[in-house]
């Protein structure tokens, strides 16, 4: 199968301007066919197994143009604390949830391999786009843990500076931040900067609008974005076969004219692999990619949700024996990079950070109402002036009374 | 006025400093002497320029806005000025369009794109009201988002379906958003630039019937008393988010804005023939509102109509109504009235003579105020 000729032709009249040079320069670069650069490679990118051991490279699910190397030590080691951090982290604020400290959280407990690779793969320069689930992506990246989950503990909706971390603030509607990451990566290419942008989405959002908008326009547009696609299977209830008949999800890069790969989601050895290759694609001017990272929510959408109604146990347990923490563990240890010493330090560590959250989302943090007012517009108008006296009047009359009470006791 | 293009800028070759200065002198000197008939079109084309002119991250995008210079070219000629990488089409994807001006904005650009049409811009409701609206407020203030959504907008032109919704109070009622609408050419010229300087998102609803309206207008005086905000000059020559008096009078208040303000002003015209001095307040920017100089010709006439071509049902113009009644009600010697479009979706053009607010409409509903008190 080779895409048709009359595509793939250069434009005659002005060869320089032909809007696929990039992609072909990758294409010459891998000696494959634009369509086998294009297409994921037949099976998913799977380098470590279930049972943590490293697969041998011609069961890797690689093929020519899509082999990946094994990652560094040093960046396998990182990775594997930032996974026992990513559970505890998501462990705690599902406690803190129970306890109702917070209003909510949308655990990623059993995915923690994407995001710890997604926030691994990029540089200090460049952005992330994430979405609600994606907490843990977001404190890998560098935001202090209180502050990410600021959003949930219901105080505002969102608590830290993208401007200074480089990251979306966590989107609830969704696959819209898609969008943001093309416009981020558009004008830091018209910079002349070479910011790669990764951007966040699970597998119900690919049935949204803006996907396609985004993956289009980034497309078209030759911008180095990455759309990481965490395919846990279920949105809320809908499983995936109700959202897609696409052979795999990666496989929708090819209709934009971009690269997809599908790789195993709880195999954070394979997905840096593919990630990092991805980041350096897109810096180097190949256009956006696509990622489909194939893994399973291990638990419910948020609390409010009753997973039981929808998935059988059976099936919970199977994606259990797939679990990425666990697989890292085994797979380090046996190459003799990880010892009980290594493994208390890394447990010391994730404790710490649980006990951060404990603390700071425990605290009653004030509220200022008159806030409500301050961040519309960069001045207020004239009405919201008005209602913020009344408001600050309303306030004081309450206070009055509360003081009048207490003096009559 | 002399533009500056800033070193990042001429860095990547966006555009040359040399290009744009010589864009802007022709400009210039050919509207050197004083005032002319100019179009709406040509005053908000003329906006565009001169704030691309004077700051680099200003970039203009959307459907047709490139070659062809925009459908109603208000866009003409940015591309063959500025270059592909400053004024450029897109896909055709709305919710693409202003999703990506977002992550600009974000990054550090001044986006102004254009939704061709005003019902075309559905599409994007989720982005304007779900981010573009409320990124400075998630985000505390931490995060700018200066960008403008122009959208051509009302009836008049005998355009098909989707081609004359009034879509205002959609964004009216958006927290978040500021909404412009202007009605004379030097107001399109001057409001069009303060919505480019604004660090809040600005939608900017042009009256489409209008864009081939000529004011006598000095472009050449109003392009330098503006300034610009990269060179730390902007003059407030825009509305300053005020109302203008458009027309004095003592009689009643006609309250209008954007394209019904020239039917207000006919309708002014004709009862001034009839004995009856009518004031016509132009709105200008509908958010913020000026509730000050509206409130202050109604209790001076006692007697108020708002004129919108919107349905009327929970629109802007029962949002006037409300503020207008709870300001002035011991000022008013009647009800105040409204003359709107009617409750149906905007009709094929054979039919809209009969949807459209007209002189005669307005006549009636001012007939109506209770005179012979």
């Amino acid at each position: 199968m080779t895409i048709s000729a009359d595509h793939t032709a250069p434009d005659t009249t002005s060869p320089q301007e032909a809007p696929d040079t990039a992609l072909n320069e990758a294409v010459k670069k891998f000696g494959i066919t634009v369509e086998d650069y294009m297409l994921p490679a037949r099976h998913q990118i799977q380098m470590v197994d279930p049972d943590g051991r490293l697969k041998p490279e011609g069961e890797q699910g690689t093929q020519p143009g899509h082999e990946y190397p094994v990652p560094g030590d040093k960046e396998l080691l990182e990775a594997y604390e930032r996974l026992v951090v990513g559970r505890r982290v998501n462990d705690q604020n599902s406690a803190l949830v129970r306890q109702g400290r917070m209003a909510v959280y949308p655990s990623s407990h059993g995915q923690e391999a994407c995001q710890v690779a997604a926030a691994l793969c990029l540089s200090d320069g460049d952005w992330m786009f994430p979405t609600y689930r994606d907490a843990v992506a977001v404190m890998t990246r560098g935001v202090d843990p209180v502050q990410v989950m600021t959003i949930f503990r219901g105080d505002w909706h969102g608590g830290y500076d993208p401007l200074e971390y480089k990251v979306g603030i966590q989107c609830t509607p969704l696959t819209t931040q898609l969008l943001h990451a093309v416009g981020v990566a558009h004008a830091a290419k018209l910079r002349g900067e070479d910011t790669v942008v990764l951007a966040m989405c699970g597998d119900g959002a690919t049935s949204e609008g803006d996907f396609h908008e985004a993956l289009n326009f980034a497309a078209v547009f030759h911008l180095p974005v990455i759309f990481f696609v965490q395919n846990n299977k279920y949105a809320i209830s809908v499983p995936l076969a109700h959202q897609s008949v696409a052979p795999s999800l990666a496989h929708k890069a090819v209709g934009y004219g971009m690269a997809g790969e599908r790789v195993d989601g709880n195999d954070v050895v394979a997905l840096l692999a593919v990630l990092d290759r991805a980041v350096k694609l897109a810096r180097e001017g190949s256009g956006p990619l696509l990622v489909e990272a194939n893994t399973y929510r291990m638990q419910a959408h948020t609390n409010a949700d009753d997973d039981t109604r929808y998935r059988e146990s059976a099936e919970v347990a199977e994606w259990r024996a797939k679990d990425p923490v666990n697989r890292m563990r085994t797979y380090l240890t046996d190459r003799g990079l990880l010892d009980d010493d290594g493994e208390a330090r890394i447990r010391e560590h994730a404790e710490a950070v649980a006990a951060q959250l404990r603390e700071g989302l425990s605290e009653d943090v004030p509220v200022d109402p008159q806030e409500l007012f301050r961040h519309v517009f960069e001045r207020q108008t004239p009405q919201l002036k008005e209602q913020s006296a009344m408001l600050a009047d309303e306030l004081a009359r309450d206070a009055a009374a509360t003081d009048s009470k207490e003096a009559g006791k | 006025m002399s533009p500056t293009i800033t070193t990042s800028s001429e860095a990547n070759g966006n555009v040359s400093a040399a290009t744009a200065r010589a864009a802007a002198s022709a400009a210039a000197s050919a509207e050197a002497a004083g005032p002319q008939p100019v179009t709406m079109a040509k005053a908000l084309n003329t906006a565009l320029a001169d704030a691309m002119s004077v700051d680099s991250s200003v970039l203009v995008f959307g459907e047709d806005v490139g070659l062809l210079g925009g459908v109603f070219r208000i866009t003409d000629g940015l591309t063959a000025t500025f270059g592909e990488q400053r004024c450029f089409d897109t896909p055709l994807a709305e919710s693409g369009i202003v999703g990506m001006a977002v992550g600009m904005a974000i990054n550090g650009m001044r986006p102004v794109i254009e939704m061709q049409f005003d019902a075309f811009a559905y599409p994007a409701f989720e982005q304007i009201v779900s981010h573009v609206a409320k990124m400075h407020n998630r985000t505390k203030g931490m995060v700018k988002l200066p960008m403008v959504i122009r959208i051509p907008y009302g009836g008049g032109i005998g355009g098909v379906e989707h081609h004359c919704d009034s879509s205002e109070s959609y964004y009216a009622h958006t927290a978040g958003l500021k909404v412009y609408t202007p009605a004379t050419v030097a107001d399109g010229y001057r409001m069009l630039r303060e919505a480019i300087d604004s660090d809040d998102p600005v939608v900017f609803m042009e009256p489409k019937k209008m864009y081939w309206t000529k004011d006598s207008v000095d472009l050449g005086e109003l392009r330098r008393l503006h300034g610009s905000r990269a060179e730390g000059t902007t003059a407030g020559l825009g509305s300053g988010g005020r109302a203008s008096v458009a027309r004095p009078g003592t009689d009643a208040t006609l309250i209008a804005y954007g394209p019904s303000v020239p039917t207000a002003l006919a309708a002014a015209e004709a009862a001034a023939l009839e004995g009856r001095s009518l004031e016509v307040i132009d709105v200008r920017t509908i958010v913020p509102f000026d509730d000050e100089t509206v409130s202050a010709s109604v209790r001076k006439t006692g007697r108020a109509v708002v004129i919108a071509e919107a349905h009327g049902f929970a629109s802007v113009s029962s949002e006037i109504v409300a503020r207008v009644q709870e300001r002035c009600f011991h000022y008013l010697a009647a009800p105040i009235r409204r003359v709107t479009g009617f409750d149906v979706p905007y009709p094929a053009p054979k039919l809209e003579k009969y949807y459209l607010p007209g002189v005669d409409r307005i006549l009636d509903a001012v007939d109506d105020l209770q005179w012979e008190n």
